[in-house]
């Protein structure tokens, strides 16, 4: 156990033997991956539907978790996209907790997150980008690529245009692996650290004392990580908002 | 050079990416403080750019710890 990779914990691995079904010639298993993502997804609407069923005036502290989210999500759409930017709230709301859960869950001893993995985030990316794209076509249709210039002299363009539109090709890298790396690198510390508690307490004698102090650490990083798991969340809400502003309004102030 | 020894080399100098990223927490870190400090009451309006400005830089030192995983594990 002490010898063991930091990065097992990321292996995805088939539930059940046999495959579900073929898609495109490639078997398509259940795989923990699979559970992690069907319980958040049921537990969190479950949640979030049944608490608010009641609907009392003065709420009960779980109806109270479901209107504060509520607001939450609402108030970052209305203060980086404007009112007209509500109509994205499902959207940016079923976004934000469903990674906000998939990392709550993975914090859990011997679970698995769901974001660690680069195909989850760069899925949630990729759809988040090409929502902004159809969104801005939709709305203003080819003056859409007005979006790559900005207001500057002529000269200044010919080497802007090509920075802005790169910078918006790279978006979902970049929001993807925001979140994908930061996830990993949390939970190998953890592991790293976990090990280190192992080895030492192995060790005998003095040295299991001493497998306190990353015991210690350990409990310290557990706060932090849940710390980022929450702020990872956060931050991809507010650029999907910020992107959905940029495509709504394409560069007017207000 | 082993391609083994090589891949260890690499990963850890790309590692190098987050001081970047720990110089870039720390500045923007130390403004909102300044200026925190300075009129308390419009620190609170600016918690969502400090937030923001936080994951943005934290996401640019993790680009190369990607790389450096990259390197050891899929090459």
């Amino acid at each position: 156990m002490a010898g063991e990779n930091p990065m097992e914990q990321f292996a995805v691995r088939p539930l059940i033997e046999a495959p579900l079904f073929e898609l495109g010639g490639h078997p398509i298993y259940f795989t923990n991956q699979a559970l992690l993502m069907v319980l958040v997804t049921l537990l969190s609407a479950s949640f979030l539907t049944l608490v608010v069923k009641p609907g009392r005036l003065v709420p009960t502290r779980s109806q109270s978790v479901a209107e504060i989210s509520y607001k939450f999500v609402s108030d970052m759409i209305h203060s980086t996209t404007g009112s007209d930017g509500l109509r994205f709230f499902p959207f940016v709301f079923t976004l934000f907790i469903f990674v906000l859960c998939c990392n709550f869950f993975g914090m859990i001893p011997g679970g698995f997150t769901v974001t660690s993995q680069i195909a989850v985030t760069f899925a949630l990316a990729g759809l988040v980008m090409l929502t902004v794209i159809f969104v801005g076509f939709a709305k203003h249709g080819i003056g859409f690529l007005k979006l790559f210039v900005p207001h500057a002299p002529w000269y200044l363009l010919i080497l802007l245009i090509p920075i802005e539109f790169i910078s918006f090709m790279t978006r979902p890298i970049s929001l993807s692996v925001r979140l994908f790396a930061n996830m990993l690198a949390g939970h190998t510390m953890l592991a790293v650290f976990a090990g280190f508690v192992v080895s030492l307490g192995a060790a005998g004698g003095l040295l299991s004392g001493l497998a306190i102090a990353p015991l210690a650490l350990m409990v310290g990083i557990f706060m932090l990580e849940l710390l980022v798991a929450f702020l990872q969340a956060y931050v991809f809400a507010v650029l999907t908002c910020i992107y959905l502003n940029e495509a709504l309004h394409l560069h007017d102030q207000h | 050079m082993e391609l083994a020894a090589a891949k260890m080399i690499g990963a850890g100098l790309a590692c190098f990416a987050l001081i970047g990223a720990g110089i870039g927490i720390g500045n923007i870190f130390a403004n909102y403080l300044a200026g925190a400090l300075r009129n308390p009451g419009a620190a609170a309006s600016q918690t969502t750019n400090l937030l923001l400005g936080f994951a943005l830089c934290e996401a640019t030192g993790l680009f190369g710890l990607v790389v450096a995983l990259l390197i050891l594990f899929a090459f």
